[in-house]
């Protein structure tokens, strides 16, 4: 009976969860739709960046050694990440805050966050990825292999920066301060997506990447229910 | 009404004796003062309390209180006496710089004891808002980080005889000056922050963050990938030693030994910032 009770009022609790995360995730898109900032933006952050290594190589016809375009390409990834996930939290103002505050649980506020951030870094990647491939030369081999780590590394990159985003926000927004918070907590995500995509640019046997791949999921995982427990007690400050 | 209620010492703790003539004779009384003295050097707090004379009673009192300083002591002397002097097995690159079991290995031991109590402190943090609590986790964490600094020169040390270089891009390594930077990180976080709570809890949500991925840093990750390090990648590790017991003999107390004297550390640390928090409550 009471086992019943509980599981009802989860289910209940979940679907809430669930439909409050919908809301909050149409508001972000909304938000992002009608001042068209952070997109764009960062698009053109990606561009140029981009268009500034080509330049700096000064490469003409000649192809990047793998290995340095593999890093050079998962750098860019992250500088735009850590500016993309930054804005997370500083969209919006303190008192609103408050008022979601009194309308949804935390929960739905961080989980609402890493999605839409995870879909806007994959947007930001894939692009990326294009004009990289379009301005650097492409050496991958795997093509299915290296798109599906990048979306593996927009999602592993939204879940992280979104929590530390929300902790620099609380610390007077500060950029650098989002840096040196951000930076080593990546790095041993950024050494797995690293290790995956250099498998794919040398197209080797897929299963070589499964326990990189593993890992990775494995991390998020960690990270992703650590933020769950942890963005309340932010939050109440 | 004393001249040493003026010394301008700060939460100074000190034993003062005082002699009155009391009846053409000499009483001497023994007081332990506590004085808790403002910048306006007014007298916020005085704690007085009487303490017996010293002597073996008290010595004896003492050590049943701190016996762990004490065995502290004890065990640190007997390894590193016994790091350097025991017979170590004679093997190839490794040589002599072996005993650097006795010396770098507690190190990271140590460390992560200590960052693990911060987290601890931190998560105790987060469900009780006592300020107490946060000030032991950063001293814990503080101790933490020496140990790991001390950790990384000795490393460092070891393996520009072993390997030719002082840093030569093992996982271990990076891992450690990862872990480093994380707190690091979180130092720079604290005094970024203003409000004492504020900056108590936010400090903790980060520490136990950071802990999180740090796990994964030092203990997954270098499974996955090659290294030269001890241990890894069909290196001989501590297990490949077993055959000589006498190095567990001396490892072993060397690594309690250690733990113990980076708690105590930290515990100084911690009365002296409970100290000053009670000053400025005061003031």
């Amino acid at each position: 009976m009471k086992l019943a009770f509980h599981a009802t009022f989860a289910a209940e609790f979940f679907k809430m969860l669930l439909k409050e995360i919908q809301v909050l995730f149409k508001k972000e898109v909304l938000l992002e739709w009608r001042q068209r900032y952070a997109l764009n933006g960062m698009l053109l952050y990606v561009g140029s960046t981009i268009f500034v290594c080509y330049l700096s190589f000064n490469l003409r016809g000649a192809q990047l050694n793998p290995i340095t375009w593999n890093a050079l390409f998962w750098i860019i990834m992250l500088f735009a990440a850590v500016n993309a996930v930054a804005k997370s939290f500083m969209q919006e103002r303190e008192g609103r805050y408050l008022y979601y505050y009194s309308l949804v649980s935390p929960q739905a506020v961080i989980l609402s966050k890493i999605v839409y951030n995870s879909v806007l870094m994959a947007l930001l990647a894939a692009a990326g990825y294009g004009v990289y491939a379009l301005v650097l030369g492409n050496p991958v081999q795997d093509q299915w292999l290296f798109i599906t780590n990048i979306f593996l590394g927009a999602l592993s990159f939204a879940s992280t920066l979104t929590m530390v985003s929300s902790i620099a926000s609380k610390a007077g927004n500060n950029s650098t301060l989002m840096a040196i918070l951000s930076f080593p907590v990546m790095v041993p995500l950024l050494l797995m997506l690293i290790k995956v995509s250099k498998n794919a640019i040398d197209g080797l046997d897929r299963g070589i990447s499964y326990n990189e791949i593993l890992t990775l999921l494995a991390i998020n995982v960690i990270v992703i229910s650590v933020s769950l427990l942890l963005f309340p007690f932010l939050w109440r400050s | 009404m004393f001249p040493c209620c003026y010394f301008p010492f700060y939460g100074e703790v000190r034993r003062i004796s005082l002699e009155n003539t009391f009846k053409n004779k000499t009483v001497r009384l023994n007081f332990r003062y506590t004085f808790l003295i403002n910048k306006d050097r007014k007298i916020g707090l005085t704690f007085v309390k009487k303490t017996k004379s010293r002597g073996p009673y008290r010595i004896m009192m003492d050590l049943k209180k701190n016996w762990w300083k004490a065995l502290a002591i004890l065990i640190l002397l007997y390894s590193i006496i016994g790091g350097l002097l025991i017979e170590v097995p004679r093997l190839a690159i490794l040589n002599e710089t072996i005993r650097a079991l006795f010396f770098h290995v507690p190190m990271w031991f140590g460390m992560i004891f200590l960052l693990s109590v911060s987290v601890f402190y931190s998560i105790k943090y987060l469900s009780s808002n006592n300020l107490q609590h946060d000030v032991r986790a950063v001293e814990f964490a503080n101790s933490g980080v020496v140990f790991g600094v001390l950790g990384i020169l000795t490393g460092m040390v070891w393996a520009k005889f072993t390997w030719g270089d002082y840093w030569s891009n093992d996982p271990k390594q990076n891992g450690a000056a990862i872990g480093l930077l994380i707190y690091f990180a979180y130092f720079v976080l604290r005094n970024s922050l203003e409000d004492e709570q504020k900056k108590a809890r936010i400090s903790a949500v980060y520490n136990i963050f950071a802990f999180a991925t740090l796990i994964p840093l030092l203990f997954i990750l270098p499974r996955l990938t090659d290294s030269l390090h001890p241990g890894n990648g069909g290196n001989p590790g501590f297990n490949a030693y077993d055959l000589d017991n006498r190095l567990r003999l001396v490892f072993y107390p060397a690594v309690i030994g250690w733990t113990l004297m980076g708690v105590w550390f930290s515990s100084i640390r911690v009365r002296i910032r409970d100290l000053q928090n009670q000053m400025n409550e005061t003031a």
